[in-house]
């Protein structure tokens, strides 16, 4: 599979990562090592195997109904590179 | 149905809604923080709900039956196995970058809702679904020039997304769907249904086709409606507005669309446009959630009697008229008021009373039916009176105007008043022979034909008597002495 240098840019705009323009060109190509690697699993025939999204044979744990956690703005703020009484602040998010 | 009348022939409007209600619990859905409105800012927040590295979320069991339970008040197909994917987005409320949610596998499938419309009449309307997800933060964007306040107090509390089919034709049966899904909610305690203080919000989707054409429109969705006043006036103006765009030759573009309250008008959130790529997978940190079909069948064999049967059951035996049946089961307290107020009673007459006079007052006082001045008891004891012929239904509107002021019974302002009805012949009859008396010209014209009259000297003697006089017994006794 192979995936382009527009793709590369999308999805780095959607993971707010900035990645240069020459580097855009070398990460497609490695991208597209590594999809092609995982595609081998497409040789596999899993016709009438149900879709696993975890492999281990466990189940979820319930947590009990009681407020356990909380009150703790301080520390909740400690590394808030910019807060206000006991908001976070950040520059304006216009709608 | 209503129909759009445009100038190049009659348009018909598709509308499904997406309604986000806030789960009735102490702790938030996957941290033990509490999930209460308000609070100081960011008070209500553990290290999980604003993201620090290396926190881990474990899931509120509470959460998951109260799910489970709106799934079963919707007849709602109860997935054993669902999954909770992370929906990846950017905005300043969201610490973590990403919602846990539910896209493929939600916790509950296929389920529907019956509408009760205006006219009496009912239609149903078919759930997609209802999955959990997290709440964001709150984002301040009014309290200074330059910055956005953000207070995670929100951030990780419990949301049931309920979607429905795009089933409805109207604004009016977009209204009756958010109030009887508000009903059910509140009848099983799964959600307290506050559209002010946000618990429960919606998400309007609206496109228009013309009459008659199978082939859906291109949509717009309208985010975040807070109100069923505002829904139908959103659904008023887009409908409009789509027409206007289909009839001048133009498309309509599927975004998401934001109702202006104070122009009353829906304005275009172009930001929003580009996040529309989601990236869902499936979050590592959770395993998928399998429910125990025992515990399923222990939530079913709990559920309350929910409005429609209660309706149903309010209609058969107490011979009411359906309109009437809606109004008293739209809310459980209500409900609850007029069956205690109609046991042992004629059930027609109570609920004259309860939705007329009692909700009149309540209406006036801006009280709830939990602190209503006059109890479901002292009511009963009013109507009572009326039965067994003490007072006249006139006179018990007095009565119970004064209950209401002084919270005395009924029967010792009665008393207290010498408001108790005159059945006595004799006393009527005075009262009628004195009145005849006096406008003794008035008597002549009715003889000579002018029967309209006979309100008249009804009238008359009922001043006469202070209202007291038996009315049954005023007529039969006027009608008689008239004839002469």
């Amino acid at each position: 599979m192979s995936i382009d240098q527009t793709t590369v840019a999308r999805i780095a705009h959607l993971a707010r990562l900035k990645v240069p323009l020459e580097e855009q060109q070398q990460v497609a190509g490695e991208l597209s090592k590594i999809l092609d690697w995982v595609a081998q699993l497409n040789e596999v025939d899993v016709t009438g195997i149900e879709p696993l999204t975890n492999v281990n044979d466990m189940a979820l744990r319930l947590r009990d109904d009681v407020v356990t956690d909380g009150g703790k703005a301080e520390d909740i703020l400690a590394n808030a590179p910019s807060k206000t009484a006991d908001f976070f602040t950040v520059p304006k998010v216009i709608e | 149905m209503s129909i759009v009348q445009g100038t190049t022939g009659p348009w018909e409007m598709v509308i499904g809604l997406e309604v986000h209600a806030q789960v009735t619990s102490e702790a938030k859905l996957f941290s033990g923080a509490s999930a209460a409105f308000g609070g100081a800012p960011n008070a209500h927040v553990s290290l999980v709900d604003a993201a620090f590295p290396g926190m881990l979320p474990v899931i509120n069991g509470t959460c998951v039956e109260q799910a489970v339970r709106t799934g079963l008040g919707l007849k709602a197909q109860i997935n054993l196995t669902s999954v909770f994917d992370r929906k990846n987005y950017f905005y300043a409320d969201l610490p973590s970058g990403y919602q846990i949610s539910q896209y493929l596998q939600p916790i509950v499938g296929k389920g529907e809702i019956l509408l009760d419309l205006a006219d009496g009449s009912t239609r149903t309307v078919g759930i997609t679904r209802l999955h959990l997800e997290q709440d964001a933060g709150k984002s301040m964007h009014d309290q200074s020039p330059t910055e956005t306040y953000v207070d995670l107090n929100r951030s990780g509390v419990a949301l049931m997304e309920i979607v429905s089919e795009p089933d409805m034709r109207s604004g009016e049966e977009a209204a009756a769907y958010l109030k009887k899904l508000r009903a059910i909610l509140r009848y099983l305690g799964t959600c307290d249904g506050n559209m002010e203080e946000g618990s429960m919000r919606a998400d309007v989707n609206l496109s228009m086709r013309r009459v008659g054409d199978p082939k859906l429109g291109t949509r717009c969705e309208i985010k975040n409606v807070n109100s069923i006043r505002f829904v139908m006036q959103a659904i008023e103006y887009e409908a409009q507005r789509q027409v206007e765009i289909l009839e001048s030759g133009g498309t309509v573009h599927q975004e998401t669309r934001l109702w202006d309250t104070g122009k009353g008008v829906t304005r275009s959130m172009r930001s929003k446009e580009e996040a529309h790529d989601y990236r869902y997978f499936p979050d590592p940190d959770l395993l998928p959630l399998k429910l125990d079909p025992a515990m399923v069948e222990k939530i079913k064999a709990t559920l309350p009697e929910l409005p429609d049967e209660k309706r149903a059951r309010f209609i058969r035996d107490f011979g009411l008229k359906a309109y009437d049946a809606s109004v008293l089961v739209a809310e459980r307290a209500s409900a609850d008021f007029y069956e205690k107020v109609a046991k042992g009673r004629d059930g027609k007459l109570a609920a004259n009373w309860v939705t007329g006079e009692l909700f009149g007052a309540l209406n006036r006082l801006g009280k709830g039916i939990e602190s209503s001045p006059v109890s479901a008891e002292a009511l009963g004891s009013l109507i009572d009176l009326i039965a067994d012929a003490t007072i006249s239904n006139r006179i018990a509107k007095d009565v119970f105007e004064a209950m209401i002021e002084t919270g005395k019974p009924a029967s010792a302002i009665v008393e207290e008043k010498g408001l108790r009805q005159v059945t006595d012949t004799g006393a009527i009859e005075a009262a009628i022979d004195q009145i005849l008396a006096a406008n003794a010209d008035k008597v002549a014209e009715y003889r000579s034909g002018k029967d309209k009259l006979f309100g008249f000297f009804v009238g008359q003697v009922m001043k006469a008597t202070g209202g007291k006089a038996n009315p049954a017994m005023l007529n039969d006794l006027l009608g008689k002495k008239l004839k002469g």
